[in-house]
């Protein structure tokens, strides 16, 4: 459907485009880190692409996507290309109204070095966005004006939606007076004075 | 002895007039609330039990409703909520998230709104039938009329604690 954008794309931009893929009419194209911001300007102003509508920002963690099951064997889980340049793939996914076609830009970043250019100066749409995404997985936006928490509280440690994050763990702000909490432990005991009569 | 008797049987007469007319305030997060509309409009009619009046500010209301799912960021305000609230005061928590966290069991989902404020009845179910909000409500009055929600049983034990005090330091 806009294979057209993926060619235009590797043609302009060759060596920043390290792999393109199409699948179901999802087009993507996995760009160097480093020329993010300017593909991204190209795609929004050059009056062939015109994407002028940013649909969403998330970004996907690959760890442990090959492990073995409960039977030993190892399980391949097909993640597509590159499978051991980074931990997380962000994914910016724009749309034009204009010439009706999309295409989602995706960036590898390590899990040492969690940076990618912000996009919130080009669609400020994707401000917020880019806060949820730093919020659940500490992807650090670079050039963002305003980067912090969205949904969780500020004393909030560590990135919920990052895979190995405990399920059991909480982290709570306010607790019973009566209720035992185990400061090391990650989950609550629920022992409680109970509703004992004078 | 005689006055002892006249005292209990005033606190009969007040849990009598407290279980009748219950205030509720509805602290609704989530898709139970949908629910608790059901079972305070006509078909239902929450009001029959003397349960009439939803008050919109905490210190109008002595039974708090906490109807679905309560966050860890929404645990401080909760607390508010209810230490604004005059005593005596009930909770009931309806649906299974406010009750257990329900079938969030993650970072976010407080695992109970017990957590933070004494429940005094659990609802089931997600979310309830209107029914079982009816059972629950009747089992509330009828733990107001034995005296043995959180706040009267607290009450009694601090009353209960200040005789000791009294006797010990030899007033009586």
């Amino acid at each position: 459907m806009a294979q057209k954008i993926l060619d235009a794309l590797t043609k302009k931009f060759a060596a920043a485009i390290e792999q393109t893929t199409s699948d179901h009419g999802d087009e993507v194209a996995y760009v160097a880190r480093e020329q993010l911001h300017e593909i991204a300007t190209w795609l929004k102003t050059d009056p062939e692409m015109a994407f002028d509508s940013p649909v969403f920002v998330t970004a996907i963690d690959l760890l442990d996507l090959r492990r073995p099951d409960e039977h030993g064997r190892v399980v391949e889980i097909d993640v597509g290309v590159h499978p051991n340049l980074g931990r997380f793939e962000v994914c910016f996914q724009l749309r034009s109204q204009t010439h009706k076609h999309r295409i989602r830009l995706k960036v590898r970043v390590t899990e040492a070095d969690p940076r990618c250019a912000s996009l919130a100066s080009l669609w400020p749409a994707f401000d917020w966005q880019e806060r949820e995404t730093f919020d659940m997985y500490g992807i650090r936006f670079d050039g963002h004006p305003d980067l912090r928490r969205i949904y969780l509280y500020e004393e909030f440690v560590g990135y919920p939606l990052r895979r190995d994050y405990p399920k059991e763990k909480r982290q709570p702000l306010v607790r019973r007076d009566d209720l035992l909490i185990a400061p090391d432990s990650l989950t609550i005991k629920t022992e409680r004075e109970g509703d004992r009569d004078v | 002895m005689g006055l002892e008797l006249v005292t209990t049987k005033l606190e009969d007469a007040a849990n009598w007039g407290r279980k009748f007319s219950l205030f509720t305030y509805p602290f609704v997060t989530a898709c139970c609330g949908m629910e608790f509309m059901s079972v305070a409009a006509p078909k239902y009619d929450l009001a029959r039990f003397g349960a009439e009046f939803p008050r919109f500010s905490p210190r109008q209301a002595d039974l708090l409703m906490i109807v679905g799912t309560i966050t860890e960021k929404q645990g401080p305000a909760l607390k508010r909520v209810y230490d604004q609230m005059a005593e005596p005061k009930w909770v009931i928590a309806f649906g299974v998230c406010a009750s257990t966290g329900g079938f969030y069991q993650n970072y976010h989902a407080m695992p109970g709104a017990d957590q933070v404020i004494p429940v005094d009845v659990y609802i089931p179910g997600c979310p309830p039938r209107p029914e079982q909000v009816l059972d629950a409500l009747i089992l509330l009055q009828k733990r107001i009329q034995d005296g043995r929600g959180h706040s009267q049983l607290r009450h009694k034990r601090e009353q209960a604690a200040l005789a000791r005090e009294r006797v010990a330091s030899g007033e009586d």
